[in-house]
């Protein structure tokens, strides 16, 4: 890049802040980053707040109401490079699960003033509004993977992030199959590395929360889960989570709902 | 003091079970890192052993395609479980090794290449498919134009006590692969266990020195014969079996055949099967960056032909669809395996087909296509 | 002929995983758009007196950080203390490689892979069939035939791109001509200043008359074109063990360690690039394989 260090601005929208969080948490690195980018706009992190343009703006959250689906154009205005940061910027988040009922319902039975609300009635993934350059998944983001990107862009290379599925990581670290060995249900062989196979190695099944992969094969997983599940539907819920609304997890659950019905 | 009377090689004694103990406290003031099959948090690891009581004793595997399960039983045999999906491979072969380093100073790169270091391991517990295994890994990365400086400093310092495998599960066929359930290859210590004592094959100058001065016996014909017999009785009671004498041409003679796209619905892609694999040997290798681009860390890391970026290539990807990576995979086994290194790549240990979450077989496909050409 | 394609068989084993040696870009050539040719001088004279490479075989060029690329040496074998690499800008490694400036400083491993069967061709017609990119690894065999003229036949270089701004060395073409090989060149789509011919390369078969039993072709170059060539060899009775194809994947180790390039019972970094073609045959039309 140039000679000025490039400037980084970070956005929070509809989300939890822990994938900022995750950045923050990264100390040591920290002061690297700071380091390479002058960081002009992160409130998490600092009260200034410079102006655009930037080089580089990550942003955090979905987009769920009406502020801020014009709030993310003139985010993409400002930006050289916009990273969507975590699975609610790359795919909706939790709360896209509004997306597969009526947001409308849920504000009447929660709030005595609903409308005072300003919502959309979806939950939606950054790349839907504004044109996206890279995307960095999951709940929250992996430290290392957050990185790398930082990394791949100040140095002009491809980011090295995996294409494979969690199982690779999974057996790299040892971690015996939680699907075969318990018959938890587990859809790590069709998400997304990167997380470092975290859930099945504390004896839990993936959920999915770092996307799906490229290429996988969501029939034969889901007729495998399917004869697993512990409860009544646990396949679908594993399908709608935190991913839920990615369109190939999307599909998976509309039709395993389709056929229970 | 122990007396320096030790037996010979090619001779079998018999130890009373609790003298096991000793001989690992032997392996230990050596030197040895001594591992073993041992539960952790309710399942089958290899893990660090201290004592005899470390091992799996009472524990069965209930092993079928897809389906692992650790049984209790309450047995009083302690080499009675069937190796679960981890191998000696992680050892020999570790998931992740730090090739080198490195810095630019003025402007050129400085390398760090830290000197490969593995412990000295004492690996007890080698079945007769996985000792094969092991001896397979050594055809790929002890070869005579090139040698794994990392592979070949752990495994030319460890020490393999082998198990004759008595009671087979239910996903094993290495009676098929000519592996197993008697240990065939090259161990310094090969064991049997029988009711009351093991039996203690003596394989090699370092076999007989761990058995120095311990307190043993020759083995009895009485015991040798229970030893026969009980190996004999394992053969019949493999759960799976393959037909190799069609192999490798029914594989590579039918690489076009529809069957491999009907194994492709199952597959997940997932590359649980070749990282279970004792014989599997791909690596990725791979830098890590800093940011400010003047230090790298170049790492190497398994790698499996299931992975959709394995055979990607700037303009495409050799092996796109799942169907093809399978075949890859499996032709690689029991193919081509066999015209680059002599053997199968292929020792019947079944870990491909109990940790298979779609409960694909190797056995039934192989028979399967067999069936179709038919 | 031998066999199988042709490789060294070290006396020891190397133990040397991916530790590179160093090398300084002494000059860049701009071949074509996207495409230039580097010029590496080792940095440590002990390599370059030991450096020698046969005519098709390739280096892992490295740059830290961004990874490997495996690249055919497209420089003269008599002079191996300037290494040329002829490089098209495509991957993540070679887009990175398009930022370097004379003196940077690249790794590189090597030379690896089988090689052209020059001893076993002499005597006979050579038909040296490619494509685009497809010549750099070619080359060097030319450079080898220029320099022992004499221990050849008739040389033949049907060779093609997709448009003239594409084909690389056409300054050289005229040298080449002078030292007897008979220069054919085609291009996919001709501009207002083509005087040559349009068409794909295995079309230039038809071009010349040829002593098939006498003759060896080399190919190298996309997939497809490869394909063809091939039958335009068998159809005129070339025999199968007289055509030499050098082939691509992505190999990582070079050294048939790491697996990612392998061909059937192939490590293509290492019992390839160049292969007979009777070893492909049966593996050749499998699709996916």
């Amino acid at each position: 890049m140039t000679h000025h260090k490039p400037t980084l601005a970070v956005y929070k929208f509809s989300s939890c802040d822990g994938c900022q969080l995750s950045i923050l948490n990264m100390e040591d690195e920290l002061l690297d980053i700071a380091g390479a980018l002058d960081i002009a706009y992160f409130l998490e992190a600092t009260r200034a707040e410079r102006p655009g343009p930037y080089d580089i703006a990550i942003v955090e959250g979905s987009i769920t109401t009406p502020h801020e689906a014009e709030r993310i154009k003139e985010i993409r205005r400002q930006s050289k490079v916009l990273i969507a940061l975590g699975t609610c910027a790359t795919a909706g988040g939790i709360q896209s699960l509004r997306n597969f009922t009526d947001a409308k319902a849920y504000a009447q039975t929660v709030y005595d003033h609903p409308e005072f609300l300003h919502y959309l009635d979806t939950a939606t993934p950054i790349a839907e509004h504004v044109p996206v350059d890279m995307e960095l998944w999951g709940c929250p983001v992996n430290k290392g993977q957050v990185l790398e990107v930082i990394s791949a862009l100040l140095n002009n290379r491809r980011p090295n992030l995996p294409a494979y599925s969690v199982c690779l990581e999974c057996k790299r670290r040892g971690t015996i199959c939680v699907l075969v060995d318990k018959g938890i249900p587990c859809i790590g062989p069709a998400t997304q590395a990167g997380c470092g196979a975290i859930c099945p190695a504390n004896g839990r099944g993936c959920y999915g929360c770092f996307g799906p992969t490229r290429s996988t094969n969501l029939d034969s997983l889901t007729n495998i889960l399917t004869k697993l599940e512990r409860t009544p539907g646990e396949t679908v819920r594993l399908f709608r989570g935190i991913s839920g609304y990615a369109p190939t997890f999307r599909e998976t659950a509309d039709m395993l709902l389709k056929e229970a019905k | 003091m122990p007396s320096d009377r030790s037996p010979e090689i090619g001779s079998t004694v018999s130890i009373q079970k609790h003298i096991f103990n000793a001989l690992l406290e032997k392996l230990k003031t050596q030197g040895y890192e001594v591992v073993g099959p041992h539960v952790e948090n309710e399942t089958l690891v290899y893990a660090p052993i201290q004592k005899l009581e470390d091992l799996p004793r009472g524990y069965v595997t209930e092993q079928e395609a897809g389906s692992f399960r650790l049984v209790y039983t309450g047995h009083t045999r302690y080499f009675d479980v069937i190796p679960g999906a981890q191998s000696w491979k992680q050892f020999l072969f570790p998931s992740h090794a730090n090739l080198f380093n490195l810095k630019k100073v003025n402007g050129a790169w400085e390398m760090e290449t830290p000197k490969p270091t593995a412990p000295a391991y004492a690996f007890i517990g080698v079945r007769g498919c996985e000792l094969a295994a092991i001896q397979i890994q050594d055809n790929a990365f002890l070869r005579s134009d090139f040698t794994d400086p990392i592979y070949r400093v752990a495994r030319e310092k460890a020490f393999i006590l082998a198990v004759n495998c008595m009671h087979p599960a239910g996903t094993c066929f290495c009676a098929s692969m000519g592996t197993g359930p008697r240990v065939e290859g090259d161990a310094d210590l090969t064991l049997t266990e029988l009711e009351d004592v093991f039996l203690l094959n003596v394989g090699s100058e370092l076999g007989r020195n761990i058995l120095a001065g311990l307190p043993y016996e020759s083995a009895s014909a009485f015991v040798l014969n229970a030893a026969n017999r009980g190996l004999e009785r394992a053969t019949l009671q493999m759960g799976r079996s393959m037909d190799t004498s069609d192999l490798p041409d029914l594989i590579l003679n039918n690489l076009d055949h529809p069957h491999w796209r009907a194994i492709g619905e199952r597959c997940l892609s997932c590359a649980n099967c070749t990282q279970v694999c004792p014989t599997c040997f791909c690596w990725d290798a791979t830098d890590t960056l800093s940011l400010d681009g003047n230090q790298t860390r170049r790492e190497r890391v398994w790698d499996s032909c299931f992975n959709p970026g394995y055979s990607y290539q700037a303009g495409g990807n050799t092996r796109p669809t799942i169907h093809s990576r399978y075949r890859q995979w499996m032709s690689h086994k029991l193919g081509t395996w066999k015209v680059q290194y002599g053997t199968f790549g292929c020792t019947g240990c079944g870990r491909c087909i109990t940790w298979c979450p779609a409960a694909i077989d190797i056995t039934v496909e192989v028979a399967d296509l067999r069936k179709e050409i038919r | 002929m031998a066999a199988h394609a042709h490789t060294h068989s070290p006396a020891s084993p190397s133990e040397r995983l991916l530790e590179p040696v160093w090398a300084q870009v002494m000059d860049i050539t701009n071949e074509a758009e996207g495409i230039s040719t580097y010029w590496l001088k080792f940095t440590d004279p002990a390599v370059e007196a030991a450096y020698t490479f046969e005519p098709g075989q390739f280096n892992m060029v490295y740059l830290p950080g961004y990874g490997e690329a495996a690249i055919s040496i497209s420089s003269n074998p008599a002079d191996p203390t300037l290494v040329g690499h002829t490089i098209r800008f495509v991957g993540n490694v070679t887009r990175a490689i398009s930022r370097l400036k004379v003196g940077d400083v690249v790794g590189v491993r090597g030379p690896f892979g089988s090689y052209w069967p020059m001893k076993e061709m002499e005597g006979h017609d050579v038909i040296i069939a490619c494509g685009g990119i497809g010549l750099p690894p070619l080359r060097p065999a030319i450079y080898h035939i220029m320099n022992n003229r004499e221990k050849f036949g008739k040389v033949y270089l049907l060779y093609g791109a997709r448009t003239p701004k594409d084909l690389l060395y056409p300054t050289e073409f005229e040298e080449w001509e002078r030292a007897g090989i008979q220069v054919q060149v085609t291009v996919d789509r001709a501009d207002e200043d083509w005087q040559g011919q349009v068409g794909v390369v295995p079309m230039l078969f038809y071009r010349f008359r040829m002593d098939a039993p006498n003759s060896v072709v080399l190919t190298c170059g996309p997939e497809i074109m490869i394909r063809f060539v091939v039958y335009e060899g068998l159809a005129r009775r070339v025999p199968a063990e007289q055509i030499y194809v050098s082939l691509e994947r992505n190999m990582k180790c070079g050294q048939g360690s790491c697996g990612h390039c392998q061909l059937g019972p192939y490590f293509i970094c290492k019992d390839g690039p160049v292969f007979r073609f009777d070893a492909l045959q049966p593996y050749f039309n499998v699709e996916e394989f």
